[in-house]
């Protein structure tokens, strides 16, 4: 008998797949687009099994549609993300993300001695190599690198 | 520049470098005038510095304007707890502009952004300390008639010292050449070398100087402090070599002058002070029009 093919997160008619998410930065993707905070409809499923990733997650949003400017904030976490733009159950569109010039607000500086790790001051870096990320902090003026890079 | 901070060397294209330049020339030439008359202006130091303090109140002094603050974080509110921002936005009420210096980095581009008045940083941690990178410019410019094309050579501490960062970065706008003289511990970090590498800006590393000392226009000594060795030994066995003395100068160039940002400790031989090529003790004055020069122009009185 053949197995039915079968999709482990259904299928939404309007809105956002991101595929290609790595398992452990589920949460962080999330997190950094506000979805633990809005009413659309969300499913998610993690610790799939992928050729790429080893285990990956992938989420899907229904109703909504994400500028670039917005999806780029998740490539410091999920940098071989892909989006599909879903239409009447059509991908319409596929999108891949691209690390930003600058980055606010996501990740920590590594410089102990930084005012940002003092107090409550929004990071935010220059983005000086985007192939091994490194981070130019705008305060300080470390850089802090791909191994040191702690997400918020 | 009025209503500018300035918290970085880089904060100010070359243009900008050059105007303050030219302007400490003026007050060079007529230190004393009532500019400042009226004006009061802030001195936080959160970490105490008598000698960036010192030459700050001087220049604001003969300008005539007046000093509100505090030399140590202990007299100030920060002992009770208060954050350097609440500080920050209570002080810009009080006065025309503020000179901050502060012992973590980056705290000075923070005030910079939170001030409703011009921030000076005078020193924040490892990172910036503008007004000392702008004192040497104008100390290199007025001793060689000229910023392009000079053979700099910086001796001592290269890897935690901020001022030989800073005047690197500033001095490669001008086409220098630069020879960094360190112990192997102490050595240029990778960052500046690959920012000097971009530029295209040759230079050249080495333990001892004794034999290419002819070469140099500029000799910026700094300090070797036993603290930064993590074997004392090495310490023991580096510490006479970067010490100047005055029959090591024999064969430089007629132009070449001796900067330090000072203090000295024994980094320099006493016998050295006599020689016309000294030039220290003169880069520290400089520092006093220099200053005046870049109130002036954040205050846009200048």
């Amino acid at each position: 008998m053949k197995e039915p093919k079968q999709m482990s997160v259904s299928a939404i008619q309007n809105g956002t797949v991101i595929d290609h998410v790595p398992a452990s930065n589920l949460f962080k993707v999330i997190q950094i687009l506000g979805l633990d905070r809005i009413d659309n409809q969300i499913t998610f499923g993690t610790n799939l099994e992928s050729k790429k990733l080893g285990r990956k997650a992938i989420i899907k949003i229904s109703g909504v549609f994400f500028e670039d400017e917005d999806i780029n904030r998740i490539a410091l976490v999920a940098p071989d993300a892909k989006l599909n733009i879903i239409k009447d159950y059509e991908v319409v569109e596929k999108k891949v993300v691209e690390v930003p010039d600058n980055i606010i607000g996501i990740a920590k500086c590594m410089n102990p001695k930084c005012i940002t790790n003092f107090e409550s001051v929004t990071t935010r870096f220059r983005v000086v190599s985007k192939k091994n990320v490194a981070l130019k902090c705008h305060y300080c003026e470390k850089i802090t690198n791909q191994e040191n890079l702690q997400i918020i | 520049m009025k209503n500018r901070s300035l918290v970085s060397i880089d904060d100010f294209s070359t243009e900008e470098i050059l105007r303050i330049l030219d302007l400490t020339e003026e007050f060079e030439k007529e230190p004393t005038r009532k500019l400042l008359e009226g004006k009061v202006i802030a001195t936080l130091f959160f970490e105490p510095s008598t000698r960036t303090r010192l030459s700050f109140e001087s220049a604001i002094n003969r300008l005539g304007g007046k000093i509100v603050g505090f030399a140590d974080a202990s007299s100030s509110s920060v002992s009770k707890g208060e954050t350097l921002n609440d500080t920050i936005r209570t002080v810009s009420n009080y006065c025309d502009l503020i000179i901050m210096r502060h012992p973590i980095e980056g705290s000075a581009r923070f005030a910079s952004e939170i001030a409703t008045v011009p921030v000076i940083n005078a020193g924040d941690g490892a990172n910036q300390h503008p007004s000392q990178t702008l004192l040497d410019l104008y100390s290199i410019r007025k001793t060689q008639g000229k910023l392009d094309n000079l053979n700099i050579f910086m001796v001592g501490d290269l890897k935690y010292g901020r001022t030989v960062h800073s005047l690197m970065m500033a001095m490669s706008r001008w086409n220098a050449t630069f020879n960094f003289i360190s112990p192997e511990e102490l050595k240029m970090p990778d960052e500046f070398k690959l920012y000097l590498d971009n530029l295209g800006l040759k230079y050249y590393e080495h333990i001892d100087f004794t034999d290419i000392i002819s070469r140099a226009d500029i000799i910026y000594m700094t300090r070797v402090q036993k603290e930064r060795f993590s074997d004392p030994i090495e310490y023991e066995k580096v510490k006479n070599v970067y010490v100047l003395r005055n029959s090591m100068l024999k064969n430089t160039k007629p132009n070449m002058r001796i900067l330090h940002p000072l203090p000295r400790v024994n980094e320099i031989h006493q016998d050295v002070d006599n020689n016309p090529k000294a030039y220290y003790f003169e880069q520290a004055l400089n520092g006093v029009y220099t200053r005046q020069a870049i109130l002036c122009s954040l205050l846009g009185i200048k």
